[in-house]
């Protein structure tokens, strides 16, 4: 037992899932009732689940699906996509066209879908390309289309902000009719379980890993940084098709100023609280998942003590700079010696009767 | 420091002509493309660009950015980042027309406030990024989180200021002689440039005086170059990095005066977007983000050269919002791949395609970094 508790708090996702158990114990005494799950009945006369917990999942789904894209540009090019929200939004606005032009049935739903993801690879590509062939910062490389991207998206819709609706978008975005569980979520899981089995059952997740920690190492050993960097790009492309799209039909239009506006901050935020670091090498999918959802639960605690919406990122702040001190270096290596320094004298007295 | 004896010699002397540095280069590329776009700007389009005071609007309206990104160049050429420049703006400039409105501060008193405020995040910055080793991005988007949430805790509703002695301070112009255009009734009005714009020359000039002629200045250049390299010469890298955050910190607090002055009231939304404008400044004027490379005086050029082209967008009867960030982002684009492009001839291969004063030094290639 002790050496499971061990393994654990020497795991990356020890300290995510240590804030997310102070976050949730926080709820509990504050209002025992946070966490109820309440079977209510929607608009349209299904029988659903509601509740802060299920609006914690739900809304944090798009940036729990673009936080796993990040964490594999994250880790193999050593710096972040800055752009994968203004991508969403020209994502969104490809797939709102492609569905106000035709009768929407599920065919046409899943080409549009697909167009979406298309020119978001695309353009990741493009961001892909900057940073692994021309080896430009990929922070750097990505403010071209942080810059533009919102501005494409507005071009792309001629500059209105269209709207969408339809019974297969509202079970995209809402509830599939039967299934008391939103959507958003279940889309969310499956996404990760394809990825992670992808990454675990194909060489991917080793050479992602190998290239972000030590480029020529890898380079010597026959993998080609620039393809594993190109092939992380590809996989964020695809997850911000699948975050702009779900983010679309949970709202029914597409406005490309507010969509998913600031959300790439929160995205760099979820993979550095699940312990990945910011600056390559190994990368743990869960912990950005975990991340993204600790996030989502600091707001809605905050809106549920009423916290005006503009003051929340304060609030936001002074969590996040807590939880990072924490999980820095520095504190770590303080936290084991004054361990050692307090038990140093229990330890020695062992050493001795084990030597006596 | 070469002795007195030699640096004759070396004037009187035959040695070949030193090669163009790194920083140098980039910063001589923004200032001709500026000069290059403006020049263009005025055959081509006329009209506004040949008025002076549209130049000096370029500077009137822009002086808080330039301030916040000299502050950003120092800590970009010791190898970080800061993303709370803007959110500092905002802050400054909410708290300091509270001050003045609802305490019946005095313009002194406020002037404290703003150095205060940027004084505090620039030493919670620099702690956490120096000392804790703790990534900046995350430190600074927290920094920035946290100043724009203070604005509205600070005040809900956008303020404005209305204390006579800092409405005095916010009308005066210092009036350029020679320079001026014919307003619409044919009165002469002269080209004026507002307090900001003083202020903000200074901070350019400080800045590179510091990066350029100061011990601190050179270990910034060491720090981002290889901050290995810079630990076993005996240079403290913890220190160094800790008064670049330190420093940006308080410009940031002075840029939010700055901006207060031009602005004259308090905001939640003042100054969005500001930080990557910085840094989109920072780039154009040819400050590499991995560190050791970078410019005050280019980084002025790089916003000139930022905003002229939304200028040039607007004058050539693109009206639509969108051409201006697709153009701005464009440019960003072809920046970032000729500064790659031209590095990468320099220190890698294909030298014999480079005039001989752009070649990089046979002998020693680390002195020519900085």
């Amino acid at each position: 037992m002790g050496s499971l508790i061990k393994k654990f708090t020497r795991s990356q996702l020890a300290i995510p899932l240590f804030a997310l158990f102070l976050l949730v114990i926080f709820n509990l005494i504050r209002d025992p009732s946070f966490f109820s799950i309440d079977i209510a009945t929607n608009n349209d006369g299904n029988a659903v689940l509601s509740g802060n917990l299920i609006s914690i999942l739900n809304g944090a789904s798009a940036i729990a699906i673009l936080s796993i894209g990040m964490t594999l540009i994250t880790s193999s090019c050593k710096g972040q996509d800055i752009s994968v929200a203004a991508m969403a939004a020209i994502a969104g606005s490809v797939f709102v066209s492609v569905l106000r032009s035709n009768e929407i049935t599920i065919p046409v739903l899943l080409l549009a879908f697909l167009f979406g993801c298309v020119v978001a690879v695309l353009f990741s590509l493009f961001n892909g390309i900057l940073v692994a062939v021309f080896k430009i910062q990929p922070m750097i490389a990505t403010l071209i289309l942080f810059s533009a991207g919102r501005s494409i998206a507005y071009w792309i819709n001629g500059g209105a902000t269209p709207t969408i609706s339809s019974p297969l978008i509202t079970a995209i975005g809402g509830f599939i009719p039967g299934i008391p569980i939103p959507t958003p979520i279940i889309i969310m899981v499956v996404f990760l379980i394809l990825i992670s089995l992808l990454l675990r059952f194909t060489n991917l997740g080793l050479y992602t890993q190998v290239v972000g920690i030590n480029e020529g190492t890898a380079h010597l050993n026959g993998i080609s940084p620039v393809w594993i960097k190109l092939i992380a790009f590809i996989i964020s492309g695809v997850c911000v098709a699948t975050a702009g799209c779900i983010t679309v039909c949970r709202i029914g239009l597409i406005n490309h100023e507010t969509l998913l506006l600031d959300a790439e901050m929160d995205v760099i935020l979820s993979v550095a609280i699940g312990g990945n670091a910011l600056s390559g090498g190994k990368f743990n999918l869960y912990g950005s998942v975990i991340g993204a959802y600790i996030i989502q639960a600091l707001t809605v605690t905050l809106y549920a003590m009423k916290v005006p919406s503009a003051a929340v990122k304060a609030y936001k702040a002074i969590v996040i700079i807590v939880i990072v001190v924490f999980s820095s270096p520095v504190a770590k290596d303080f936290v084991v010696r004054m361990y050692k320094k307090l038990f140093k004298k229990q330890a020695e007295k062992e050493v001795q009767a084990k030597a006596a | 420091m070469k002795k007195g004896k030699d640096l004759f010699t070396e004037i009187r002397g035959k040695k070949p002509r030193e090669p163009i540095s790194n920083t140098n280069l980039l910063m001589t590329i923004t200032i001709c493309t500026f000069i290059g776009m403006y020049m263009i700007a005025m055959f081509v389009w006329g009209g506004g660009f040949l008025n002076p005071q549209q130049f000096l609007d370029l500077f009137n309206n822009n002086a808080f950015l330039v301030i916040i990104a000299c502050g950003l160049t120092m800590i970009m050429i010791s190898g970080g980042i800061d993303i709370s420049g803007g959110g500092i703006t905002a802050l400054v400039t909410m708290a300091c027309v509270v001050y003045l409105e609802d305490h019946g501060g005095t313009v002194a008193g406020s002037i404290l406030m703003a150095l205060g405020i940027g004084l505090f995040f620039g030493l919670l910055h620099g702690i956490l990024v120096a000392y804790l080793e703790i990534q900046p991005f995350i430190v600074t988007l927290a920094g920035m989180f946290f100043a724009r949430g203070m604005v509205t805790i600070v005040s809900i509703a956008p303020r404005t200021a209305s204390h006579e002695a800092f409405l005095s301070l916010k009308q005066m112009r210092i009036t350029i002689p020679g320079l001026g255009y014919y307003g619409k009734t044919g009165v002469f009005i002269p080209a004026q440039i507002e307090l900001g714009v003083v202020i903000a020359l200074i901070v350019v000039i400080a800045v590179a005086v510091i990066l350029k002629w100061t011990r601190f200045g050179r270990n910034l250049y060491a720090v981002g170059g290889n901050s290995h390299s810079a630990l076993t010469l005996g240079i403290n890298v913890k220190r160094t990095k800790f008064f670049a955050y330190l420093l940006a910190g308080i410009l940031s607090g002075i840029a939010g005066y700055v901006y207060l002055l031009h602005t004259g009231a308090g905001d939640a939304a003042n100054a969005t977007q500001a930080e990557m404008q910085a840094i989109a400044s920072n780039i154009i004027g040819g400050t590499l983000l991995t560190g050791g490379v970078g410019n005050a005086i280019g980084t002025l050029f790089g916003m000139l050269s930022l905003k002229t082209i939304t200028n040039i967008v607007i004058a050539s009867g693109l009206t639509k919002p969108y051409y201006q960030s697709i153009t701005t982002g464009l440019m960003l684009c072809f920046f970032i791949l000729l500064q790659s492009v031209i590095l990468a001839v320099r220190e890698k291969g294909a030298v014999g395609l480079l005039p001989e004063w752009l070649k990089p030094g046979k002998k020693d290639k680390k002195k020519n970094r900085i």
